[in-house]
C-alpha cells in the first residue's frame, strides 16, 4: 500500500513538480491578496465616505463582481482580451488580475463595513477629550476598524487560496494541475494514484488554510468587545 | 433672571469667581429651535443641576458648551475668554471642559489605563510616568485601582462610568459636564457613580449635571436649573425648588416624578 504511494511521489520529478505547483499556487494567492488589499482599502474608505457619486459606482462594481462566477471572469479576460483586443497577457497575469478584481471588491465591502459599524459616539468621545480629528482617526477609529477587519480579511484570504485551482482551466501548472498530470500518467499502472495524489493535495490545502482560519478565530475571541 | 452678573451662587457652593458665562444661546436643528436664548452663569466650585422634560434641550445645551454642536447665536465665555468666536480652537477648549455621556463611551480596544491616559498623553503631551501616577491615584479614589489593566468589556456599567469620569478628570478640567451618566445603568450601580459625583462636588469641582435622579439632584445641587422647551423656566436653590417651585410647569414636572416614585414603592 504505502509502497504504491511512495512509488508515485519518488517517480521522476513528481515531488519537485508538486512543489513547483504549490509555489505557483502560493504566488498567485499572495499577489492577488496583496493587490486586493492595496485596492480594496481605499475603495472601502471611499464607500464609507458618504460621498454621492463614487460610492455608487463602487457599489455597482461590487455587486457585478459578486454575482458572476470567478471562472467566468477568468475565461472572459483570458480568451477575450487576447482575441478581441489582441493584448497578449500571460495566463499568470490574467489570473492575478481577475482574482484582484474579485478580491478588491470583497475587500472594499469589508473595509466599508468595519469603518461604518463604529458607533458615532466613539468618535464623539474622542473629540470630547480634546483629540484632533486626525488623532481620533489614529487612536480611536483605525485600531478598532483593523480589529473588526482582520477576521474578514483572513477569511477572504483563505477563500482566495481555495479559488486559485481555477487557473487549471487556463493551463497554469499550479498544484492542482500538476497533480492531475501525475495522476494521468501514474494512474495507468497504479489504480490508487488518484487517491494518493489528490489526498496529498487535500492535506496541503488543509495545512495552509486551517492554521489561518484558527488564527482568525483566535483574534476574534481576543478582540471581541 | 436675565442678568445674574452680581448674584452670588445661591446655595453658597460657589466662591464668586465666574467660570462660565452663557448669554442668549440659540441653537436650532433645521427649522426647529432647540435652545431659545439661554443665559446662565456658573461660578467656581458651583454645582448646577439641570432638569426638565425629555427633549427640552438639556443634552444639546451641554454639547454646545464644549463645541460638539455649533451654535446659531449667543456667546459662551470660559474664565473670561469668549469661546464662541469663529476660529476658536475647540480642541484646547475641550481640555478645559470635561464631559461624560450617558452611554459608556470608553474605547473598547484600550484597557482602563489606556483609556484614561489617552487625553493626558496625546492631547496634553504630558510625560507618561507622571500622567500614569496621576491616573492611578484617580482610579484609586473611585475604587478602581485594581482594574487598571482590565478592558471595558470586563467591567460593569457602573465601573465603566466611573472610568469615564476619571478619564475626563485627569485632564484637570475647569468645569465638568455630566449628561445623565446613570440613565442606562442597572439600579444597583447608580449609587456608586452618584457617590463619586457627590465626592467631587464636596471637593469643590465646578459641575453642570443633567440628571433624572431627583433625590441626588437635591443632595448635590447648589442651584437647580429647570428647563422647558429650550428655555430656562426657573432657577433656584434645591430645597426651595423641590418644596415650592415657582412656576406651574416645574410643579407639573415634579408631580409626574412624585407619581412615578410612589408607583415604584
Ligand atoms: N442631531 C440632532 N438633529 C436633529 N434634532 C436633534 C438632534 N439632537 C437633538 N435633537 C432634538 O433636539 C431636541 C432636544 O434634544 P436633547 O437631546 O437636547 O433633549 P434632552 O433634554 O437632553 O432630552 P432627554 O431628557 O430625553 O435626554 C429633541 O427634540 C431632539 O429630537
Ligand atoms: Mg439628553
Amino acid at each position: 500500500m504505502l509502497d504504491s504511494a511512495l512509488s508515485i511521489f519518488v517517480a521522476g520529478r513528481n515531488l519537485a513538480r508538486l512543489w513547483e505547483g504549490l509555489e505557483i499556487t502560493l504566488w498567485i494567492s499572495l499577489a492577488s491578496v496583496g493587490l486586493s488589499i492595496a485596492f480594496g482599502v481605499p475603495f472601502g474608505l471611499v464607500m464609507a465616505s458618504g460621498r454621492r457619486f463614487w460610492p455608487k459606482i463602487l457599489r455597482l462594481y461590487l455587486e457585478a463582481v459578486r454575482v458572476v462566477p470567478v471562472l467566468v471572469l477568468l475565461f472572459l479576460f483570458y480568451y477575450t482580451l487576447s482575441s478581441a483586443f489582441s493584448v497578449n497577457l500571460s495566463a499568470y497575469v490574467v489570473s492575478v488580475l481577475v482574482f484582484t478584481i474579485w478580491g478588491a471588491a470583497e475587500m472594499s465591502d469589508l473595509v466599508r463595513a468595519s469603518v461604518t459599524s463604529l458607533p458615532a459616539h466613539q468618535r464623539e468621545s474622542g473629540r470630547a477629550l480634546g483629540l484632533t480629528g486626525r488623532q481620533v482617526d489614529l487612536y480611536v477609529v483605525v485600531p478598532q476598524a483593523v480589529r473588526r477587519l482582520l477576521p474578514g480579511v483572513i477569511n477572504l484570504t483563505t477563500r482566495m487560496i481555495k479559488t486559485t485551482p481555477f487557473v487549471f482551466f487556463i493551463n497554469i501548472p499550479d498544484l492542482m494541475k500538476v497533480g492531475q498530470q501525475i495522476v494521468e500518467v501514474a494512474g495507468m499502472r497504479n489504480h490508487l494514484a488518484s487517491v494518493w495524489v489528490y489526498g496529498f493535495i487535500f492535506l496541503v490545502y488543509f495545512a495552509i488554510c486551517y492554521p489561518v482560519s484558527l488564527f482568525s478565530r483566535h483574534l476574534e475571541g481576543r478582540w471581541q468587545s | 433672571m436675565n442678568d445674574t452678573d452680581n448674584q452670588p451662587g445661591p446655595a453658597g457652593g460657589g466662591n464668586g469667581a465666574r467660570v462660565l458665562r452663557i448669554r442668549d444661546l440659540v441653537k436650532s436643528f433645521g427649522e426647529r429651535r432647540i435652545l431659545d436664548g439661554i443665559s446662565l452663569d456658573v461660578s467656581q466650585g458651583e454645582v448646577l443641576v439641570v432638569i426638565g422634560p425629555s427633549g427640552c434641550g438639556k443634552s444639546t445645551l451641554l454639547r454646545c458648551l464644549n463645541g460638539l454642536e455649533p451654535i446659531d447665536s449667543g456667546e459662551i465665555e470660559l474664565k473670561g475668554e469668549v469661546i464662541t468666536r469663529p476660529g476658536t480652537d475647540w480642541n484646547r477648549v475641550r481640555q478645559r471642559v470635561g464631559m461624560v455621556f450617558q452611554n459608556y463611551e470608553l474605547f473598547p480596544h484600550l484597557n482602563v489605563l489606556g483609556n484614561v491616559l489617552l487625553g493626558p498623553v496625546k492631547v496634553q503631551r504630558r510625560k507618561r510616568p507622571e500622567a500614569e501616577r496621576d491616573a492611578l491615584s484617580w482610579l484609586e479614589r473611585v475604587g478602581l485601582a485594581d482594574r487598571a489593566s482590565s478592558f471595558p468589556r470586563q467591567l460593569s456599567g457602573g465601573q465603566k462610568q466611573r472610568v469615564a469620569i476619571v478619564r475626563a478628570l485627569t485632564m484637570s478640567p475647569e468645569i465638568m459636564l455630566f449628561d445623565e451618566v446613570t440613565a442606562s445603568l442597572d439600579p444597583e450601580m447608580v449609587r456608586e457613580v452618584l457617590d463619586v459625583m457627590l465626592g467631587l462636588a464636596r471637593q469643590g469641582l465646578t459641575m453642570i449635571i443633567v440628571t433624572h435622579e431627583m433625590a441626588f439632584a437635591r443632595a448635590v445641587a447648589d442651584r437647580i436649573i429647570f428647563m422647558d422647551e429650550g428655555a430656562i423656566v426657573e432657577q433656584s436653590a434645591p430645597d426651595g425648588f423641590f418644596e415650592s417651585p415657582e412656576s406651574e410647569r416645574a410643579r407639573r414636572f415634579l408631580n409626574i416624578f412624585e407619581f412615578s416614585e410612589k408607583r415604584r414603592e
